[in-house]
């Protein structure tokens, strides 16, 4: 199971959804995204997008403006 | 009702894309197919012109207004059009241009982005996707 990571930080709506759901596409089963954005809203509609998507939400750490989100595939 | 959604983009105003551009690309980010139906005025920014060449739906300014914008767009790091567009086209968003509003503006294939559009038709192929989704919008 790999890992891959996402750097967002600086980007605005709808960037942060659009390059999670890119990596989702590119995850294997079982791998996990590790998703580091700045942008607000992105903190509670990643894992909205990660439901959607039938992923597996781990972890959300960090404040609004600067959090990480930990999806497994 | 399929998880579908399909947007019909008769406004070519900047900000209008950018809605039409953001919810579709949203759609598509939580796992939804996306049609958008470019029909007068949007169907012009399908044109070789460029998709940001509209003015502003409001407070244009003779385009002050628009260049004000622009600047405060960027100052926000929001992505240009031709990006969302390309996201839209990547994530297997689906683009339709109107064939009615191609003969009255006189546009020809060549005139138009080809590589955005998927397929040329009429208000049929429209209904066909809108009756298959949950959100249907018209900017």
């Amino acid at each position: 199971m790999g890992q891959i990571t996402i750097d967002v930080r600086g980007e605005t709506c709808p960037i942060p959804l659009i390059e999670f759901r890119k990596a989702v596409r590119q995850a294997q089963p079982g791998d996990v995204l590790v998703i580091t954005g700045t942008h607000p809203a992105s903190q509670k509609e990643i894992p909205m997008a990660a439901e959607a998507l039938e992923t597996k939400v781990v972890s959300v750490e960090g404040s609004p403006d600067n959090w990480t989100i930990r999806v497994q595939r | 009702m399929a998880d579908h959604t399909t947007i019909v983009v008769s406004s070519g105003d900047m900000d209008k894309l950018y809605s039409a551009l953001i919810i579709a690309n949203g759609s598509l980010s939580m796992g939804m197919a996306v049609s958008l139906y470019f029909t007068f005025w949007g169907l012009e920014r399908l044109t070789k012109k460029g998709l940001a060449k509209g003015p502003l739906s409001r407070m244009n300014l003779l385009g002050l207004g628009k260049a004000f914008m622009k600047w405060r767009m960027k100052k926000a790091n929001v992505a240009s059009l031709e990006r969302l567009m390309a996201d839209y086209r990547d994530l297997g968003g689906k683009v339709i241009a109107c064939e009615m509003t191609m003969e009255i503006m006189g546009l020809r294939r060549e005139d138009m982005r080809e590589d955005w559009i998927d397929e040329y038709g009429a208000v049929g192929t429209y209904v066909r996707d809108a009756r298959q989704s949950c959100i249907t919008l018209y900017v």
